[in-house]
């Protein structure tokens, strides 16, 4: 036996320059980052206020900055296949088939699991306790694991850049092609370990979450007065809980296949790879709400704020949320149409299908009702909101009709499916991840982010998409499959060029959020927001300060009604005058822990060992993250106390802020 | 949207159908679309409408600050989403059923039998009642259902001829029914739309549609030439190979097609190089 399982030189990829060259700048980059950190001695504050923050607020700033990373890298992916597909015309192009087949499972498993997932999970983390009026989660420790859970997966993905191969069979690896008899290089286990891993932290995510939302609410803060994004909160919550142990389970089938010759998934010994492709979609469908739902909660908040109205029709947005969760697990079949169903099967999944574009038409039209009769101020998030409701309501059409057998028979796993599925998941998504980002930027840091620059990125990310996107809808007519890595007919390469000059203007709308980042913190000190409510927000995380005390409300508000924030306001205004000073009080928080990331740090090293067959490493890294766990079980004191002279002392420089937006503020029912 | 069919109707796709079965679910496809622009496109205008109208700086749009419910308009947003997805369920259901890829075309007229198996990375075409086989390459008569029997010797493949229909995938140790026809004839271009690992992208094959006299001279003419496919020939054809030229054999095993779906063969055997020892690129393995 090898003392490093299957691992050699030969797994550095030497004679392939393109992966060699990105893994040196990104190797290069990240260590002159670290070195930096430690040159600069940041180290220390690094790991005090964030590596081992149990902080909601922090976790929730750390998802999203993964997020953002992960969304860099996968567009990376875009780029190389775009350009591939473009002069691969009659021509191999400069990917062979091996790398190319790496390069588009890559870019789904990176923008689906750590650049779309961290990004709404990062979202809720920081806004729903705030929402709900509460000071954290309800287990803090539990949610910093969850995280860095998520970041070994997204690390173990990128190590196989350079260290091995990535999955070559696509981002859901069907079987038998994800068998070790067709697919016998590491890259699939890579993937294998790599969502095993981040599913667990996703799964400890939403029971933390679930818990959250159904135990810890401010007083009053009943059911129905909770906002729409606590809500779909909830829903994709219910959904992580209800359909994350499908995948695992799936997943580890996969796994035992691969490592202990079981036979769930293989040709042989009576293995069935429909199974599979049945247990990943159940699902997978729901995967696609966990990632929407949190997205028109997030845009719910935008437009209603920004309308300067409260939300249109709110128990028809619950019911439909909630309604869009029940049926979203009843869909899955309509991913394999085409695998030989009959037709009773497929009927019935697809009539289910279409029903579901109920619930989503719903709130299309509650988002309209919105707006009418509003005052619309077309701040950056509201213009991404603007981009969504027009994009998403073609990307919802397009999926209705893959939902009609017939149609699908013919634009299955075509691009046209593949413009599909980005169309929702681009507007749906990505459009509310920044319009989240940009419109509770100011509650994290306390400065906005620039207007200008923002509204830059939207109009390049709009018509980016569409100038890339429109195209492949048509290739897809004309019959051009998906995941080709050369092609000989000539009716599809126009739409192919068409494409890649898209993805050069989403590069330049990349550019822009790039900048707008760099510029806005460079100017932080005129973007400053002082009040804590740059928007004339209406729920309860205006009513603290921007950044928020890490207790996040002095006191902890009383609800009363549906907005509570708009109603302390409207009281503030109409009185002229700020309510009472509370009595403060000490609070207790929880400690710091460096559970999470010490426990990642060994479940890197076991995914590792795994993944090349060393297995007194695998060994050391499970005992050794035990260990942690039981260090941590023994530890006595878990909380600290702030004295209520601090809170006080905090609470009052807010008061103080909003004592003086209350001066500047002339009338009763304008908007400050 | 509508730009974009009009487009894609002009050349060779899916919107360009050649045959009963295309047509049909071009049909379809297009029937759907236009039900669906019936509420796409108002909620759009209105959408932009309404943005446009109740801009901060319209200082005739009226503000209603609290308007928030209304019976009325919630009864209407969820029955129009509602009456429009009852509608096309109805074309959901007879659609599925209509076209379903195992119904036969005309059950009064004799299809062409054909039996498809797909192998790391080219198909395999079976003409059992001719008792030949072609590699690449589809022969079949004009105006003349034809009966896929499909199957794979390797992993899932999806077989697909998109001027003619409906695609269906082919799986190891199953079977899966097609039935398409050609209204004319033609050379029609055919591929795998299931990615099958390295050589997947040369999977393509062209359906020749030739008339029935010609069909008959073609059936002829392979008869005399070429190799005869047996078991051996089976399994070293079974080998993983990229780039296969169209070719046809004179003779096939009978019951060949039963014994591939029926296991007797091993499985495709998968890359040769790269077996999970030090060498885990494949490309440094070729």
């Amino acid at each position: 036996m090898h003392l490093l399982g299957k691992l050699s030189w030969n797994a550095i990829p030497w004679d392939q320059p393109i992966p060699l060259v990105a893994g040196a700048v990104v190797f290069v980059a990240l260590f002159a980052v670290v070195a930096w950190t430690i040159l600069k001695g940041h180290l220390p504050y690094l790991w005090r206020e964030w590596i081992t923050s149990v902080d909601h607020k922090r976790i929730g700033v750390m998802y999203t900055l993964l997020a953002l990373v992960m969304l860099v890298r996968g567009f990376v992916d875009a780029i190389m296949m775009r350009s591939q597909q473009a002069i691969a015309f009659r021509a191999p192009g400069y990917l062979p088939p091996e790398h190319y087949n790496q390069i588009f499972s890559a870019h789904g498993t990176i923008m689906i699991f750590f650049a779309a997932m961290p990004l709404m999970i990062g979202l809720m983390n920081f806004v729903v306790p705030l929402q709900l009026g509460v000071r954290d989660v309800a287990f803090p420790t539990l949610n910093a694991t969850s995280f860095w859970l998520t970041a070994t997966g997204a690390l173990l993905v990128n190590i196989s850049l350079v260290v091995g191969e990535f999955d070559p069979a696509g981002w859901l690896p069907y079987p038998p092609l994800s068998e070790l008899r067709y697919s016998p290089g590491v890259g699939v286990d890579y993937y294998l370990w790599a969502l095993l891993i981040s599913g667990v932290g996703t799964l400890m995510t939403g029971i933390n979450f679930v818990t959250t939302i159904l135990k810890i609410r401010a007083p009053g803060m009943s059911y129905l007065r909770m906002t729409i994004f606590c809500w779909t909160a909830l829903a994709a919550n219910l959904m992580i809980v209800a359909a994350f142990p499908v995948l695992t389970a799936t997943l580890a089938m996969l796994t035992l296949d691969r490592y202990l010759g079981f036979h769930f998934f293989t040709n042989a010994a009576g293995g069935n790879m429909m199974m599979f492709i049945n247990l990943i979609w159940a699902w997978g469908h729901p995967e696609v709400y966990i990632l929407a739902l949190p997205s028109f909660g997030v845009f719910s908040e935008v437009i209603s704020t920004f309308s300067g109205k409260p939300l249109f029709g709110y128990r028809s947005m619950v019911a439909a949320t909630m309604f869009i969760c029940l049926v979203s697990f009843t869909v899955w079949l309509h991913h394999f149409f085409t695998m030989g169903a009959g037709a009773d099967v497929n009927g019935i999944f697809g009539i289910a299908t279409s029903i579901i574009a109920v619930g989503t038409g719903v709130k299309i039209y509650n988002w309209l009702f919105t707006m009418y009769g509003g005052r619309i101020r077309f701040a950056t998030p509201m213009l991404w909101a603007m981009g969504f409701l027009v994009t998403f309501t073609i990307g919802g059409m397009t999926g209705v009709l893959l939902a009609v057998p017939p149609a699908d028979f013919q634009l299955h796993n075509s691009l046209f499916l593949v413009a599909h599925f980005h169309n929702v998941l681009i507007s749906g998504v990505l459009f509310a991840g920044f319009a989240g980002i940009t419109y509770w930027f100011p509650k994290a840091f306390g400065f906005r982010l620039h207007e200008g620059w923002g509204k830059a990125a939207f109009w390049f990310s709009l018509i980016g998409f569409y100038v890339t996107f429109m195209p492949l809808y048509v290739a897809g007519l004309l019959g051009m499959t998906r995941r080709l890595q050369h092609y000989e007919v000539a009716a599809w390469h126009p739409w192919m060029l068409v494409a890649a000059f898209g993805i050069v203007i989403m590069t330049c709308a990349l550019a822009c959020q790039v900048t707008q980042i760099v510029v806005s913190i460079r100017r932080r000190d005129e973007l400053r927001d002082e009040t804590g409510d740059p928007w004339d927000g209406r729920s309860l995380e205006w009513a603290t300060a921007s950044p928020p005390p890490a207790f996040n409300f002095a006191v902890l508000p009383d609800v009363r009604g549906e907005e509570p924030y708009q109603a302390i306001k409207r009281r503030a205004i109409e009185t002229q005058q700020l309510s009472s000073e509370a009595q403060y009080e000490p609070i207790e928080l929880p400690r710091n822990s460096p559970t999470g990331f010490i426990a990642a740090f060994f479940s890197t090293i076991t995914g590792f060992a795994l993944i090349w067959h060393i297995w007194w490493m695998v060994g050391l890294g499970l005992a050794a993250a035990y260990a942690v766990f039981v260090w941590f079980a023994w530890r006595d004191v878990e909380e600290y106390e702030i004295p209520a002279d601090a809170v006080a002392r905090a609470d009052r420089d807010r008061r103080r802020a909003r004592a003086e937006w209350l001066d500047h503020h002339e009338r009763a029912g304008e908007p400050a | 949207m509508a730009l974009l069919l009009s487009l894609a109707g002009c050349s060779g796709g899916v919107l360009d159908p050649q045959g009963p079965i295309g047509a049909a679910d071009a049909k379809i496809l297009l029937n759907a679309v236009e039900i669906m622009l019936a509420i796409v496109i108002p909620t759009l205008v209105a959408v932009l409408a309404f943005a446009w109208w109740f801009r901060a700086s319209n200082t005739r749009a009226r503000y209603l600050p609290d308007w928030a419910y209304s019976g009325r308009l919630e009864l209407i947003v969820w029955s129009i989403p509602l009456l429009v997805t009852l509608f096309l369920a109805g074309v959901i259901w007879i659609g599925a059923h209509d076209l379903d890829p195992s119904r036969p075309i005309a059950p009064q007229r004799k299809p062409v039998e054909v039996q498809v198996v797909s192998l790391d990375w080219k198909w395999l075409f079976i003409y059992p009642d001719q008792g030949i086989a072609s590699v690449n390459q589809l022969v079949v008569p004009a105006d003349v259902p034809v009966h896929f029997s499909l199957t794979s010797a390797t992993v899932m493949n999806m077989f697909f001829v998109p001027q003619l229909g409906s695609m269906i995938a082919t799986m190891y140790g199953m079977v899966t029914q097609l039935y398409l026809e050609a209204g004319h004839v033609g050379d029609f271009y055919g591929e795998s739309a299931q990615l099958s690992g390295d050589g997947f992208s040369d999977m393509h094959f062209t359906l020749r549609a030739v008339s029935v006299d010609a069909f008959a001279q073609w059936v002829a003419a392979t008869r005399q030439a070429g190799p005869a496919l047996d078991r051996a020939g089976y399994i070293a054809l079974s080998q993983e190979s990229r780039h296969v030229r169209p070719f046809t054999y004179r003779a096939v095993e009978p019951a060949l097609f039963r014994a591939v779906v029926d296991r007797e063969f091993p499985a495709g055997p998968g890359p040769t190089g790269g077996t999970g020892g030090p060498s885990v690129h494949p490309a440094g393995a070729r």
